[in-house]
């Protein structure tokens, strides 16, 4: 469904008189299938809203193709947009507006004839269960509803493809799960989903398939739980007094560990033999411990492997 | 045609939400009263006409332009705000004709503009203006061109700087210049003749003088002619250029 090839995009930034080329996007090669809840996940300034925008037409990409519907990229941009959705992260909805009134012109902006378009509003709106605030005004709106009617405004036209940027970012998290059950919803009708996210949880639970990127590259893709089974057996989390931390990576230099201020992790085949030995060689060594908690391997420790930092601390 | 169709579902959506905010026509008109009721009466003294009428018909068609080009210059803060609501992107993301984002709202903006000037010049038959219909319509035209050409300027330099802090100084550096050069508040006539030389390459100085010969009833003269063809140009080649900056991407 959509399929990319050596995908780049560089920006000129002034800061005073020098100018300063950021690579945002260096070189994306991507499959999505039809079908599927694709999800983009990596830390703020990673490119994944930048591969976005540059899929949704926003931007012309410096380099590389993309096919997606069926319609390629740089040769038809018009025929892309006739066939995705696209929803950004600000919102997009104007506050003396009312949800119905959107929606329709919205419809129509895609070449519906008015009473298609206000039967397609009405279809969405009870899709999205907005029915009962359509006609209010959108800065009445909870952020959730309003995230809703973006959500509505993007795939009004039933594209083949809709690109979700953050949908969930700031939304509390009732509106969070309802969130994930509209999207969903959105590929059981057939849609096939592509997401950005910087959740681990939300790229755990909602998507099919990921791709981890970070700096403007994708690191690794698959199935959640491909991904981790990458990295086989558990993690042990040894949580330390931040001085008494290189004294702890002395004692442990046979194990693979990853340091963090005030903890560190081990990889190990099976937590429940190793904790005891961990303990015995730190408890020898004379390290003063905090706390030691043993779990499956994460997205987190996946981005950690590929990386060589956390997500949660980028 | 689809131009025609987008255009007019932008502009349809434009009116809708001006006209649920009627006030801003309202407003709008408060300015240039103040100057009819409490400017204009100076002008019979200061132009040494014998009539009130006469001062009017010099008066009102430099305070129409004023109007129109004031107006047209600082539309461009409501597109900026509709930047940063995500409405512009949402637009663009769909097959919609540029061209149409454009006019779609420029055309609104020209449409409340008339709506201002038509006030105005009725109560300025209260102080005896009197002008022929045809003419009055025909000047209509030259301020629907002008509003067009100015306001269309307005979105592109919006799409360009995209913040508020940048459009007001920029727009107020544009308009203090023209506004002094076209002869809007007092004609050029009584201008040395240097100033008069610098005020012929405003292309305004042109419009009002414009507009003044058919407020004097003269259809014939030159500067009738001439006013219009260059207010046309001038509104082509801007709408023009701002379309292409709604085509290129927006952030």
């Amino acid at each position: 469904m959509i399929e990319t090839r050596g995908l780049r995009k560089s920006f000129v930034s002034r800061q005073g008189r020098e100018k300063k080329t950021v690579e945002a996007v260096r070189g994306v090669d991507l499959t999505v299938a039809e079908g599927e809840i694709f999800g983009f996940l990596g830390p703020n300034g990673a490119g994944k809203t930048t591969t976005l925008r540059m899929l949704a037409t926003l931007i012309v990409p410096d380099d590389g193709s993309a096919t997606i519907a069926g319609a390629d990229l740089r040769a038809d941009p018009g025929e892309v947009r006739r066939r995705i959705g696209y929803v950004a992260q600000g919102g997009s909805t104007w506050d003396d507006s009312t949800a119905r009134e959107e929606l329709v012109l919205q419809a129509r902006l895609y070449g519906a004839s008015k009473s298609d378009a206000l039967a397609r509003a009405a279809r969405v709106l009870e899709g999205f269960q907005l029915t009962e605030y359509a006609d209010r005004k959108c800065k009445t709106y909870s952020g959730g509803q309003r995230r809703r009617v973006d959500i509505a405004l993007g795939i009004i036209h039933e594209p083949k493809v809709v690109f979700l940027d953050e949908p969930t970012t700031g939304l509390d998290p009732q509106s969070r799960a309802h969130m994930w059950d509209e999207i969903r919803r959105l590929r059981a009708e057939g849609m096939t989903v592509f997401i950005t996210t910087h959740y681990l949880d939300e790229a755990d639970a909602l998507c099919d398939r990921i791709s981890i990127m970070d700096n403007g590259e994708i690191v690794a893709s698959g199935t959640p739980a491909e991904l981790k089974r990458e990295i086989s057996g558990d993690v042990v989390r040894v949580g330390l007094p931040v001085d008494a931390v290189p004294a702890a990576v002395q004692a442990l230099t046979s194990y693979k560990t990853e340091t963090y201020e005030d903890n560190v992790r081990l990889y190990v085949e099976d937590g429940a033999v190793a904790i005891p030995q961990i303990l015995r060689a730190l408890d020898a060594a004379g390290v003063p411990l905090g706390t030691v908690e043993l779990h499956r391997p994460s997205l987190d420790d996946v981005f950690l492997t590929k990386t060589g930092r956390s997500l949660r601390e980028s | 045609m689809k131009l025609l169709r987008d255009t007019s579902l932008i502009f349809n959506r434009q009116m809708q939400l001006l006209l649920r905010n009627p006030v801003w026509i309202l407003v709008g008109v408060f300015q240039p009263v103040m100057y009819l009721l409490l400017f204009a009466p100076l002008l019979k003294p200061a132009l040494q006409v014998p009539t009130n009428a006469e001062a009017y018909e010099i008066f009102v068609p430099g305070l129409l332009v004023l109007l129109a080009i004031f107006g047209g210059l600082f539309q461009g803060f409501g597109l900026i705000a509709e930047l940063r609501a995500g409405v512009i992107e949402r637009s663009r993301v769909t097959p919609v004709s540029r061209l149409a984002l454009l006019l779609g709202r420029s055309l609104r903006d020209v449409v409340s503009l008339i709506a201002q000037a038509v006030i105005i010049t009725l109560l300025a038959l209260v102080f005896d203006l009197r002008v022929f219909v045809p003419n009055l319509l025909l000047a209509y035209l030259m301020l629907a061109l002008i509003s067009l050409m100015t306001s269309a300027l307005s979105y592109g330099v919006a799409l360009v700087v995209k913040s508020e802090d940048a459009l007001a100084p920029l727009m107020n550096t544009v308009a203090q210049p023209v506004l002094l050069l076209s002869g809007i508040l007092l004609p050029l006539t009584y201008a040395p003749g240097w100033l008069q030389g610098v005020a012929d390459w405003n292309p305004f100085s042109w419009a009002v003088n414009g507009t003044r010969a058919l407020f004097r009833g003269d259809l014939g003269a030159p500067d009738v002619w001439q006013g219009l063809l260059i207010m046309a140009v001038l509104a082509v080649v801007a709408v023009g250029w701002a379309a292409r900056e709604f085509a290129r991407s927006v952030r």
